[in-house]
């Protein structure tokens, strides 16, 4: 009973704090639609309801009442929303054009047995297949033409590539950077050090993707002397620049906020300062370190602009003097020409759905390593 | 670490191991300094006759590769349009969860704990996916149900457009706005709102009266860090409304735009003579890093301020 605390007694003051509590619901309501709109887009690739195989048997148009209205809509490739919304006359005139489609395909490719494959089925998106004409069985990205190709372990290979190129660049000179920045340069310096290479992540990465491929490309291609000057080593640096402010910026917080006492006391035991630094600052710091590894990851597997500029072509290969093209190159590049609920749209969103789920889980391990990592520094576990 | 300390390694005999790691880390945080500088650079170098009046204030025609009559007019209109109406939306959403987890939210509660995964995986979530979320939901789900529920005859909103590219990038940038606003509002110090609570204000009122214009500094520092993020993403209006050319400015918010980061890209890649448009290129990039570092900087020192009171209270 008695007195209400004074936001409680008024109804002002509640209803504003049930609006501020409803609005500061909104982050969580757009990761759920991110994930809700990316994931359904790319829904019916894994029903098994999208079909690329090129000749297919065609249904007479006389034959229309034979059919189910569902068989029809798959027969017609249609939403179900397109298919609510038409009549028998517009449904059979589909059923023309369908038969004409089928009756325009060039002798060649009517005994070619690819064309009667559906190339969106799991396991000619995953397993390397035999396509005719070639000698053995490939990994093939090539979504145009007559037989489109939907194999993406190319581009998963591209982007660990360059991802992986991007990271051993970064975070051995970041983590470096962030040991001496947060452990041997004077606190001047710190101050004058630490935003400035901050400011490197203001520089926008289609910035940093020109600047790879109007310099960086000549002039390392110039001392390493490989053959194609546009490959995954040099989208993997370029990344690497992108990647060094998030894994400095990180990993020097973790540094800095190892407690006092403990280089306090190391060095009253008569270690040195790099004695200090490396064996109780770092160890200390590891959770947070490898956090910051981990966003770095995160970030280099969604960086788009930088791979797209540097290099695109999908071709299958470990060796990181070659081309590569990783996922969101690969969105990036090919959404603008895919036929909006085609089949090529389908397995883009469904690379997106992937790279979300790539990146959320990393976010989530990061995030939970850092957690606990407060959490010990404050003394609570 | 004082004075006597320093002294008495000084006396220590000299370590080799010592110094040499030393001088690796402090390698590492040279070179990054280096890449820093090489890259700003080469393109100021490159780019600073490149960029006059004439070029900043020109709108080009169709073929923009021609360095005698080409300009970024439209660029920066478009790019400075989509980032003001981003902030529009973006600007009160974020200082009013930030409100909430600082000032409303009980601590450790599972639905704080919820949000702020949220904000933390937001963060991270690549740029391009943006993007398609921007054009399924947006575009395809939204902007088609609008056109419908209008009866517009051609597509009015279900296509890409200036306010979906927006709202993409406001989506984009929450997180930067809570962060940034969250720490100012921690800064404040809790005496202050004990003092306006004691005098009988209510808790709306030492908000909106007390907390908020402390925390103006710190919010400001967020919009402009959104600001500055959005200007140079392109990946997220890649779909969702950049034009590759358009021969006026945008009138309306359903239109679409040209950008300056996008513009960086066509004409770095789709180009018929790079030799050519080289000077062009580095002039657009002087203009692009001009307007993104100005508000970086901004932010910077403005942040660096709060931090430095944050550091004092704790």
């Amino acid at each position: 009973m008695g007195i209400r605390r004074g936001h409680q007694a008024r109804p002002v003051e509640w209803l504003a704090e049930k609006f501020i509590f409803l609005v500061s619901l909104t982050a969580i309501v757009m990761v759920f639609l991110i994930f809700l709109f990316v994931a359904r887009e790319a829904l019916p690739l894994f029903f098994g309801e999208t079909n690329t195989a090129l000749v297919q048997k065609p249904i007479p148009t006389a034959d229309i009442d034979k059919l189910t209205p569902a068989q029809l809509q798959k027969y017609l490739e249609l939403t179900p929303e397109q298919f609510a919304a038409m009549d028998k006359d517009t449904l059979k005139s589909l059923m023309d054009v369908k038969q004409e489609a089928q009756d325009e395909i060039p002798e060649e490719f009517r005994h070619d047995p690819d064309a009667n494959i559906n190339t969106t089925e799991w396991r000619y998106l995953l397993l390397p297949h035999q396509w005719n004409h070639y000698e053995k069985p490939e990994y093939i990205w090539q979504p145009v033409g007559q037989i489109q190709k939907y194999n993406i372990i190319p581009l998963l290979v591209g982007t660990l590539k360059t991802t992986l190129i991007g990271l051993l660049f970064a975070v051995p000179l970041s983590v470096g950077a962030a040991i001496y920045v947060s452990q041997m340069a004077r606190p001047k310096m710190r101050e004058i050090i630490k935003p400035t290479i901050e400011l490197l992540s203001g520089i926008p990465s289609v910035v940093v993707g020109f600047f790879a491929l109007l310099v960086m490309a000549t002039v390392l291609q110039k001392i390493f002397g490989y053959q194609t000057r546009l490959n995954a080593f040099v989208a993997g640096i370029a990344l690497g620049f992108a990647v060094i402010p998030v894994i400095f910026s990180i990993a020097e917080d973790a540094l800095t906020s190892v407690p006092r006492a403990y280089t306090q006391a190391a060095l009253a035991l008569g270690a040195s300062r790099w004695q200090t630094a490396w064996q109780i600052v770092l160890p200390a710091a590891l959770p947070g370190v490898f956090a910051a590894s981990v966003l770095g990851f995160g970030r280099a597997i969604g960086e788009t602009m930088i791979v797209l500029m540097v290099c695109s072509a999908s071709v299958m290969s470990w060796s990181i003097f070659d081309s590569a093209r990783s996922i969101t190159t690969t969105i990036a590049a090919e959404m603008a020409e895919a036929v909006s609920g085609g089949p090529h749209y389908r397995v883009l969103f469904m690379l997106g759905s992937l790279l979300f789920a790539a990146t959320f889980v990393s976010n989530m391990i990061a995030g939970a390593v850092i957690q606990r990592f407060k959490l010990k520094l404050e003394g609570k576990r | 670490m004082s004075a006597t300390t320093r002294r008495h390694f000084r006396a220590e005999k000299f370590d080799f191991s010592s110094f040499f790691f030393t001088g690796l880390t402090g390698l590492a945080t040279l070179l990054i300094l280096a890449i820093l500088a090489v890259i700003l650079g080469n393109i100021l170098i490159n780019g600073w006759q490149g960029f006059t009046w004439h070029f900043v204030s020109t709108i080009p025609k169709k073929n923009f590769f021609d360095i005698n009559t080409t300009g970024v007019l439209p660029m920066i209109v478009g790019t400075t349009i989509r980032v003001f109406v981003m902030t529009i939306f973006v600007v009160p959403i974020g200082v009013i969860t930030a409100i909430y987890l600082t000032e409303y939210a009980p601590n450790n509660s599972l639905i704080t704990k919820f949000i702020r995964a949220a904000v933390n995986n937001l963060a991270g979530v690549p740029s391009i996916v943006f993007g398609l979320f921007g054009l399924g939901f947006f575009i395809n789900f939204i902007g088609k149900h609008m056109d419908a529920m209008l009866q517009n005859p051609s597509a009015v909103w279900g296509q890409p457009a200036l306010i979906w590219a927006a709202l993409t990038l406001a989506v984009m940038t929450m997180p930067v706005v809570i962060v940034a606003t969250e720490e100012s509002l921690k800064a404040i110090p809790p005496g202050l709102r004990e003092a306006s609570l004691a005098l009988g204000a209510t808790k709306l009122e030492t908000i909106l009266r007390v907390v908020l214009p402390q925390a103006l500094p710190g919010i400001m520092t967020g919009g402009i860090l959104a600001v500055s993020r959005a200007a140079g993403e392109v990946a997220p209006i890649l779909f969702t409304g950049v034009a590759y050319y358009m021969a006026s400015l945008p009138h309306r918010v359903t239109d679409q735009f040209m950008d300056l980061g996008y513009h960086v890209f066509v004409l770095s890649t789709q180009s018929p003579n790079i030799e050519q448009t080289r000077p062009i290129l580095y002039a657009t990039v002087v203009v692009l890093l001009l307007l993104t570092f100005a508000l970086n900087l901004v932010a910077i020192i403005i942040r660096a301020r709060v931090r430095k009171k944050l550091r004092a209270l704790g």
